[in-house]
């Protein structure tokens, strides 16, 4: 990964890697394009355009909140003490550490918008995989905006409550396997 | 814009605002550079969101919902909570299509074990969340390897419930 963006020097806090144009987005894109032909094959080009311009009205919604993400994202990243951090997430954190992700993930409040990247700046800070899986997963699977405003009144308390349970473990046990994987694919560290 | 939207960015800016107020407290600079950052980080993700938010209403719009209800059916052994999973991964749009989804798969018969499934493989790993906020913002290898080690989760889900009976 490459940092475009030397301009500041003598800084000696870890610069954020900025994601260059990788395989994920060529695949996404190779996809999308597949997607479009096969709209405009079946409905014609009015088809098109008529989801271009919702999706258009969509981004012009959700643009605002994703520089309220990206401001977040840098404030934590400068904010949060490294050496804290990585004690608490990093690799060496342990159960407690998977524990604080969890925790951390579930009482997040927001959406997408937030919670990626919160987590991708406590991966640039010192979290290890682990302990942002276990974050990440929480927020997706207990976290309680979602299941108080969606889940409770579409699936109904009973379902809601179980499903909630049932999930417990689970942002705790993908940090852990996360973890075991890791230092297998990995043995030296994250190439970059 | 309705009200939990408003409630959202509220407390979206809220937050925006105090943990700006902490970083000004170590002074300008801090708070110069990491708005700098922020804003830097925004107009390098904006153009992926933008193929996130455009590509996954074409993708949406070739996914028959059709065959993601047919998919949860009323198959009710491992076969019907994989396909379960599969459906989770595959549904487009946001909670309320999702959810209302697992809503009719139970009306219809489905089994709540493959229903939870259902319900926690499109929380791990519904297309449309990964495409338009995972893959932007997170690192791309994290994705792949948050995704990957997530693949058990759904089965395990489907047996605990399947095990204490509930829901």
């Amino acid at each position: 990964m490459k940092d475009p963006a030397p301009a500041d020097d003598g800084e000696t806090r870890p610069k954020r890697a900025r994601k260059p144009v990788g395989w994920s987005m060529i695949f996404i894109g190779v996809l999308v394009a597949v997607c479009v032909a096969l709209v405009w094959r079946r409905d014609g080009i009015d088809g098109v355009l008529n989801i271009l311009t919702h999706d258009l009205f969509l981004f012009g919604e959700i643009l605002p909140r994703v520089l309220a993400g990206c401001l977040l994202g840098a404030f934590i990243a400068e904010i949060l003490p490294h050496e804290k951090v990585s004690r608490a997430l990093g690799p060496t954190s342990g159960l407690k550490g998977l524990l604080i992700g969890t925790a951390f993930g579930a009482i997040l409040p927001g959406g997408p918008f937030t919670a990626y990247p919160v987590a991708a700046a406590l991966l640039t800070v010192g979290a290890d995989f682990g302990a942002t899986i276990a974050m990440v997963v929480s927020w997706t699977l207990i976290g309680y905006g979602r299941a108080v405003a969606w889940e409770l009144p579409i699936l109904g308390v009973d379902f809601t409550l179980w499903r909630i349970v049932i999930s417990l473990p689970i942002p705790v046990l993908a940090g852990a396997l996360g973890r075991f994987v890791y230092v297998r694919v990995y043995p030296k560290g994250e190439p970059s | 814009m309705n009200f939990s939207a408003l409630i959202i960015d509220i407390t979206l800016w809220g937050s925006v605002a105090v943990l700006g107020f902490m970083a000004w407290q170590r002074g300008r600079v801090v708070l110069v550079s990491s708005v700098r950052e922020g804003s830097m980080d925004f107009i390098n993700i904006m153009p992926r969101i933008a193929l996130g938010v455009i590509g996954s209403g074409y993708i949406a719009a070739v996914i028959p919902p059709e065959v993601i209800t047919g998919w949860l059916g009323p198959d009710s052994g491992w076969l019907g909570v994989l396909t379960a999973v599969i459906a989770g991964a595959a549904t487009p749009g946001g909670p309320v299509v999702g959810f209302s989804i697992g809503a009719v798969a139970m009306k219809v018969g489905g089994g709540p074990p493959q229903v939870v499934a259902y319900v926690v493989a499109w929380a791990l790993f519904a297309f449309q969340r990964m495409i338009l906020w995972e893959i932007p913002f997170m690192p791309a290898r994290f994705v792949w390897f948050r995704a990957a080690v997530s693949l058990p989760f759904p089965f395990l889900a489907a047996a605990i419930a399947m095990a204490i009976g509930k829901p």
